[in-house]
């Protein structure tokens, strides 16, 4: 069993008079200010800010298959410094995880692993090819427990199949994460289709081959009374949509990665590949709405989409580079200066967006639990005074492609806890 | 090995790095350069020698990269062609490798053809020597536009205030971007002209005017720029037949009978006869295409002369290195 900590000084969820937290056998075992130290070891850490261990439902570890960009090791280190306790790593690997021995194998990966909890993600159609359903019910069935299945990277596109997949993850309580791109919209798009593409002749990726993919969606979601979870929210429109359906009683949750709540696409001018991403960084007006959609709900939780690739990958022509970025270490960081600190969200919110709604639109038991004596202890602690320059060499992460190196970030996470082992921090 | 280290390299990516005043210098670097080879009996300069320019083509481009390699030639500069075709390139070599083996050669110019869309700006942050855009993707082709700018000043003898119209596929044509910013840059008027689908959502923003109706541009316009059009287009429904696109985009003879009488016609090449402009009007005397191909040869030493001639560029943008 691991050892006794008592973090001293603390606020849970920012609020309120600093208290002191004893974890004991995995659990927060008490909760109160002046507690006596006894046998527990202590982590002085006045004034920062405890929040329940954080949970990404959209993560590329990249292995199996490209162990040379991340592997469940590295990934799930760096999701811990970054204050996660639980990834749901997405199933574009080589091989694809569509079927139960690739997630089973992930998932004792990340076990052996010991830094995060890791929950597989099923792939939606085999190979990802969009034509047949994987074995849905036998992944479900593993002892990976997947409960979240995507073609992520790719879009369930076949408006029948995706009717069929929605119905039928019924039975064992799944959710389809769909990945939205209508694909005959976006052949060789490379970013946001608009005024910067149209000067940079580049591609376009238009808002609308999202929007449309959204809406069809919700409404076959409606149809057969599904739950459907949308992967990477980009867009005002989509924003809009998934309003009006949360408005209809429609059961849709939907995500938005800190790139998108930060960074716009007039970041493609210089042509560095670092910021080619899929969806693609969009326009200021879609990073209000995404930010406004966070703040009211509409986007139920920040999801990284951690998507690490090697230097060769990205150091190369726009066209020629893989999309995608990494995001686990600075996710908070990121939310904190778009979010927290201009008042859009309080940290008990970021409590909600980051870890307890995605755990349960995962299905993912013992975390996103609330801060109280008896609850696992799964914690991250954040320093609000401790703003920091992202260095890209410095990634614990085994990939280098974060878009905001260089950046000044706010708030940084000082320590995680997994069932009460810290697995990120020192001294 | 020559020496491109010490000195600050400048780089020509797009035809908007180029000031009024940059702009104005390269053509009458070339009106120059033009006279002194006239009257020269080797037709050539010693301006450049013991420099190394290297033609990096990664697309097959016949007439500009023998245009970069006679413009290097006629100033007496060691000209390198590396193609891509047959060199390392073609055997997965990356454009940063590439890059650097040209970088540990000294090549002190670096003029690049590319598929993709901004590679002269990924060449240019791996090399000291001057990277010179010759068409990248759909993006630009700087010294097009600076030919064409310097044979309309040539035919019209002015650029400011003069209405130039832009006629054929601006979506997919890194000419017409060079062309709008450059013509913008020197006063001129610009309209496009297009079908709706061969228009980039964004052209509002651009420094030009837009129109669907060529007939209605057409008696207003003193320089008519025909765009070449892909026949593969067509495949994926940008216009529904080359004939359809010919009746309403093409610049036939009862077309060009409308246009002022010193108005002239344009095309960068290779032209598709009977499409986009009609064999009577390509051969007719408003037509400047074989001149914009001489053109092309002085305007290209001109550019490499100024961003080569001296250890201070006159022209283009500096690019971070790293």
């Amino acid at each position: 069993m691991a050892e006794s900590w008592l973090l001293r000084g603390v606020l849970p969820y920012g609020e309120g008079a600093p208290v002191d937290v004893r974890l004991a056998d995995g659990r927060v075992a008490e909760l109160a200010p002046g507690l006596a130290p006894g046998s527990s070891r202590v982590l002085e850490a006045a004034g920062q800010v405890l929040l329940p261990g954080l949970v990404d439902l959209h993560t590329h570890l990249r292995e199996p298959g490209r162990e040379d960009a991340e592997t469940v090791e590295t990934g799930t280190r760096a999701a811990a410094a970054g204050g996660f306790t639980a990834v749901h790593a997405m199933a574009n690997t080589d091989p694809v995880a569509d079927n139960a021995g690739v997630v089973e194998q992930v998932w004792r990966l990340g076990r052996e692993a010991g830094h995060c909890d890791v929950a597989p993600v099923g792939a939606v159609t085999i190979g990802l090819r969009g034509e047949a359903l994987s074995e849905l019910g036998t992944m479900a069935d593993s002892a990976a427990r997947v409960r979240v299945f995507s073609d992520d990277g790719l879009c369930v596109s076949d408006a029948s199949l995706m009717r069929r997949a929605l119905e039928y993850v019924k039975a064992f309580d799944g959710v389809i994460a769909q990945h939205a791109q209508e694909p005959r919209l976006t052949v060789g798009a490379q970013m946001n289709e608009g005024v910067v593409s149209s000067r940079l002749g580049l591609t376009g990726w238009p808002s609308v081959a999202e929007e449309a993919v959204i809406a069809r969606d919700c409404l076959l979601a409606a149809h057969v009374r599904s739950r459907l979870h949308v992967c990477h929210v980009s867009t005002r429109g989509s924003v809009d949509i998934l309003r009006l359906a949360k408005a209809r009683g429609i059961d849709v949750t939907a995500e938005v990665t800190p790139h998108h709540l930060l960074l716009t696409d007039e970041a493609a001018c210089g042509y560095d590949a670092t910021f080619k991403v899929n969806p693609p960084l969009r326009t200021q007006d879609d990073v209000d709405a995404v930010r406004e959609g966070l703040a009211d709900g509409t986007l139920d939780v920040v999801a990284t989409d951690h998507a690490p690739h090697t230097s060769q990958d990205k150091e190369t022509e726009w066209g020629a580079a893989l999309p995608g970025m990494t995001g686990l270490e600075t996710a908070l960081a990121v939310v904190a200066e778009t979010m927290v600190l201009p008042g859009r969200l309080t940290w008990r919110q970021v409590a909600d967006r980051m870890s307890a709604r995605p755990a349960v639109i995962g299905r993912l038991e013992g975390h996103g639990r609330p801060l109280a004596v008896g609850e696992p202890a799964n914690l991250a602690l954040v320093d609000t005074g401790a703003a920091w320059t992202v260095d890209p060499a410095a990634s614990v992460s085994r990939s280098r492609n974060t878009p905001f190196a260089g950046r000044r970030l706010p708030v940084r996470v000082t320590a995680t806890f997994l069932r009460g082992a810290r697995t990120h921090g020192e001294g | 090995m020559s020496g491109a280290g010490g000195s600050t390299s400048r780089h020509l990516l797009s035809a908007g790095d180029l000031s009024r005043d940059e702009a104005l210098l390269v053509l009458d670097t070339a009106a120059e350069l033009e006279q002194v080879l006239a009257s020269s009996t080797v037709g050539k300069l010693p301006t450049l020698r013991g420099r190394t320019v290297v033609n990096l083509f990664f697309e097959d481009s016949t007439r500009t990269k023998t245009s970069f390699e006679l413009a290097a030639k006629r100033l007496s500069a060691d000209v390198i062609s590396f193609a891509a075709k047959g060199s390392s390139v073609s055997k997965g070599e990356s454009l940063k490798d590439t890059a650097l083996t040209l970088e540990a050669m000294g090549a002190d110019g670096i003029v690049i053809r590319h598929s993709w869309s901004g590679a002269p700006v990924n060449l240019a942050h791996h090399v000291r020597g001057a990277v010179v855009n010759a068409g990248d993707g759909t993006h630009e082709h700087p010294t097009q536009a600076l030919l064409d700018a310097y044979t309309v000043r040539q035919r019209l003898g002015r650029l400011e205030g003069l209405r130039v119209t832009i006629v054929g596929d601006v979506l997919h044509s890194r000419v017409a971007r060079s062309n709008v910013l450059l013509l913008h840059t020197l006063g001129a008027e610009v309209t496009l002209v297009a079908p709706p689908t061969l228009l980039p959502v964004g052209v509002e923003t651009w420094p030009c005017a837009v129109s669907y109706d060529l007939d209605a541009v057409l008696p207003k316009s003193d320089v008519v720029m025909m765009l070449r059009v892909q026949r593969e287009r067509m495949g994926v429904s940008y216009f529904p037949s080359s004939r359809e696109y010919s009746r309403r985009y093409g610049l036939d003879v009862r077309r060009a009978a409308v246009l002022g009488d010193d108005a002239i016609v344009m095309h960068p090449g290779p032209m598709n006869r009977g499409i986009e402009i009609a064999p009577e009007v390509a051969d007719g005397p408003r037509s400047t295409i074989v001149s914009q191909v001489a053109n092309g040869v002085t305007v290209r030493m001109a550019v490499l002369y100024l961003l080569l001639g001296s250890a201070e560029p006159a022209i283009g943008v500096e690019v971070t290195r790293g």
